[in-house]
């Protein structure tokens, strides 16, 4: 059994020969042509391969040369912020500007260290009057404040 | 010659000078120094943010903006660093060294002014320098064909992998995810939609709005998250601000020395205020006869990395609008928004719109000024900025760059993949793998792509085209030089101690 020297770079190697390789198997959809008459596929595979051979350096480097552990993954943090700017997102146009921003500022407020529901609330209200402000009064962008079945 | 010098400035100022452009150049820095100022939001994100603001705004207007926000940032960032001793930008990590001991030692003051003094003289310095090397180099640049172009934008990239800190090679491994992030999308020799799965939204590429915005807003923000720390902020009622004649007398070397590093390093791909002001401090240790007061608040230590930073932010211009090659993220935004506006970017812009770069140079110039002015008096309400709870920061950068993005296409799948890139960059965070290499190889993979396609067309498939003609050569065999100086263990050493302090 090989002992990994440098998990970080372990997983890096990988993440890259991945990249590469999943570039190089999609690039076989198109037509290759040659160097003169370059077809579509012909710029991804070169580049794809030239990444996953550099990946595999780096993998086999993470086994050599001594490196740091990965830190710990911030799920929680992820998940509230990725949910938060979803909800925003899909939500804007059929609830309106005004829930989507109490959504995405509430949500994404949970993720803090020390959330109070009340602040929360208070610091939706204050963003939303200066969004629409700025945004739909200032810049004129085109977004609904209320929910379109109002 | 140098009628024309004068000529070009006079439109510059004249274009400068009108009131929408000093207004914008106003907000811009006004904005700049406000999120160089708040740690946990830099100009990469704020830039990409405002992008698609400027969609309704003229090129001009547009460029003067974003360009205040740029250096305005520099100027922000040193204020953080010197009173609460946190970067506020990341090219303000040395100024917390000697900026804030001097704070603790109650000379908070002299810190801010001369880190004010020395960003302005640089900050000039930078705008004339621009005047000077951008004319013949946009001359030069026109005679290139696609060998030159692609040796040139390899060299580029080579650049921006050697001065990134960290590995080299995954750096470059960095560089080559950014080409075939480049690809997604319609190709524009064949039509053929290349990886996009049947999604629509993808056949114009993948926004690289959305992407900035996701790998280095969203994960910056998750990272500060999960760090738990407590700010002392020095906010002294009576604070004076004006250095003693012995602060003046110690602070001209360093200003001139880091001005003079910073503009070179700004030229060069890759360059920005980063490397420039970790350069600039550790070339002022070694010089300056105070060195061994390094450390302990020495004013030297604040001089040298804030005009280097500054001159290198003026001069990473040079080549984006010379020869539309950026040398960092922000001139990769820059570009990005010169697209948006129907402009390729390249040598010819300086010859069909004159009024565009010679207007930029001289808002510039009024910019710096107007950050010096403004910069000292306004210390009072940025340092009360400062002690604005994070828990109340994060949710409001979170909702300006959610209407922001979403604005890009009024659709929800750029927000998507904002939130998608966002945890990309958390990955690449925890891998240490660099993300500004990336954002170049993206912005330039189509032009790489493109000029090797043309070249090679010429050459008739034969590599060799690349280095028979004497420019394309140069520009490889430079490239090669970097690396190998890079791999030399003398200098890897002393690479790795220069960002030690990191």
């Amino acid at each position: 059994m090989v002992r990994v020297k440098s998990p970080k770079n372990l997983w890096a190697g990988l993440m890259f020969i991945g990249i590469g390789l999943f570039f190089m198997i999609g690039a076989r959809n198109y037509e290759l042509g040659s160097a003169a008459r370059m077809g579509p596929a012909y710029f991804p595979m070169m580049v794809g391969g030239l990444l996953a051979l550099i990946g595999a350096v780096v993998f086999f480097q993470s086994l050599v040369v001594r490196g740091e552990n990965v830190a710990a993954f911030p799920f929680r943090l992820i998940l509230c912020m990725t949910v938060a700017l979803l909800l925003f997102g899909y939500l804007l146009k059929p609830l309106g500007l005004v829930a989507a921003l109490t959504l995405l500022v509430v949500v994404s407020a949970v993720a803090g260290h020390e959330f109070k529901l009340r602040e929360a609330l208070v610091l939706a209200v204050a963003l939303i009057v200066l969004s629409v402000l700025v945004f739909v009064k200032g810049l004129g962008q085109p977004f609904p404040l209320w929910p379109a079945f109002l | 010659m140098e009628m024309q010098f004068l000529d070009n400035l006079a439109l510059g100022f004249s274009v400068a000078f009108r009131l929408e452009h000093i207004l914008y150049c106003l907000m811009g820095v006004l904005l700049g120094t406000l999120i160089g100022v708040l740690p946990g939001i830099g100009s990469i994100p704020t830039i990409a943010m405002l992008l698609p603001v400027t969609f309704g705004l003229s090129p001009t207007t547009a460029m003067i903006m974003l360009a205040g926000i740029y250096y305005g940032a520099q100027y922000g960032g040193s204020t953080t660093s010197i009173l609460v001793n946190i970067p506020g930008e990341a090219a303000s990590v040395v100024t917390c060294l000697d900026g804030y001991q001097m704070a603790r030692q109650g000379r908070a003051g002299p810190a801010l002014a001369v880190s004010a003094i020395g960003s302005f003289f640089a900050g000039c310095v930078g705008t004339v320098a621009l005047a000077m090397f951008a004319p013949p180099l946009a001359e030069l640049a026109l005679k290139f064909g696609p060998a030159e172009y692609f040796s040139l934008i390899v060299f580029g990239l080579v650049g921006a992998t050697v001065l990134a800190h960290g590995s080299l090679l995954k750096a470059i491994a960095m560089v080559l995810v950014g080409l075939l992030i480049g690809m997604v999308g319609m190709d524009a020799n064949s039509g053929v939609h290349r990886f996009t799965f049947g999604i629509m939204e993808l056949v114009d590429g993948i926004g690289f709005i959305g992407l900035t915005m996701g790998v280095f807003g969203i994960s910056e923000i998750i990272a500060n998250l999960e760090l738990k720390g407590s700010r002392e902020v020095f906010t002294d009622k009576d604070m004076r601000l004006i250095p003693s004649r012995e602060d003046f007398r110690r602070m001209w070397p360093p200003i001139l020395r880091g001005t003079a590093f910073g503009t070179a390093l700004g030229i060069l791909p890759g360059g920005g205020g980063i490397l420039a002001s970790f350069g600039a401090y550790a070339l002022e240790k070694k010089v300056s006869r105070h060195g061994h007061e390094f450390g302990t608040g020495a004013i030297e230590g604040v001089a040298a990395p804030e005009a280097a930073n500054n001159a290198a932010a003026q001069a990473s211009f040079i080549p984006m609008l010379t020869l539309g090659i950026p040398s960092n993220v922000v001139m990769a935004l820059m570009i990005g928004a010169l697209m948006i506006q129907g402009i390729a970017p390249g040598p010819q812009v300086m010859k069909e719109m004159p009024q565009l770069f010679w207007g930029l140079v001289a808002s510039m110039w009024i910019g710096n000024l107007m950050l010096v002015i403004l910069n000292l008096p306004l210390i009072g309400m940025w340092v009360k900025l400062l002690t604005v709870p994070y828990r109340f920061l994060y949710p409001s950068i979170l909702v300006f760059m959610a209407i922001g993005i979403f604005g890009v296409s009024n659709s929800p799948f750029d927000v998507l993949l904002m939130a998608a890139f966002g945890i990309v960059g958390i990955v690449f965070s925890k891998l240490e793998c660099e993300p500004a290499p990336l954002i170049l190889g993206m912005v330039l993979g189509p032009m790489l792509e493109e000029n090797l396609r043309r070249a090679l067309m010429i050459s008739r498939g034969d590599p060799s085209i690349f280095f028979t003609k004497p420019i394309s050569a140069g520009f490889l065999v430079a490239a090669l030089v970097l690396l190998v100086i890079v791999l030399a263990p003398a200098i890897r050493r002393k690479r790795e101690e220069v960002f030690v302090e990191d």
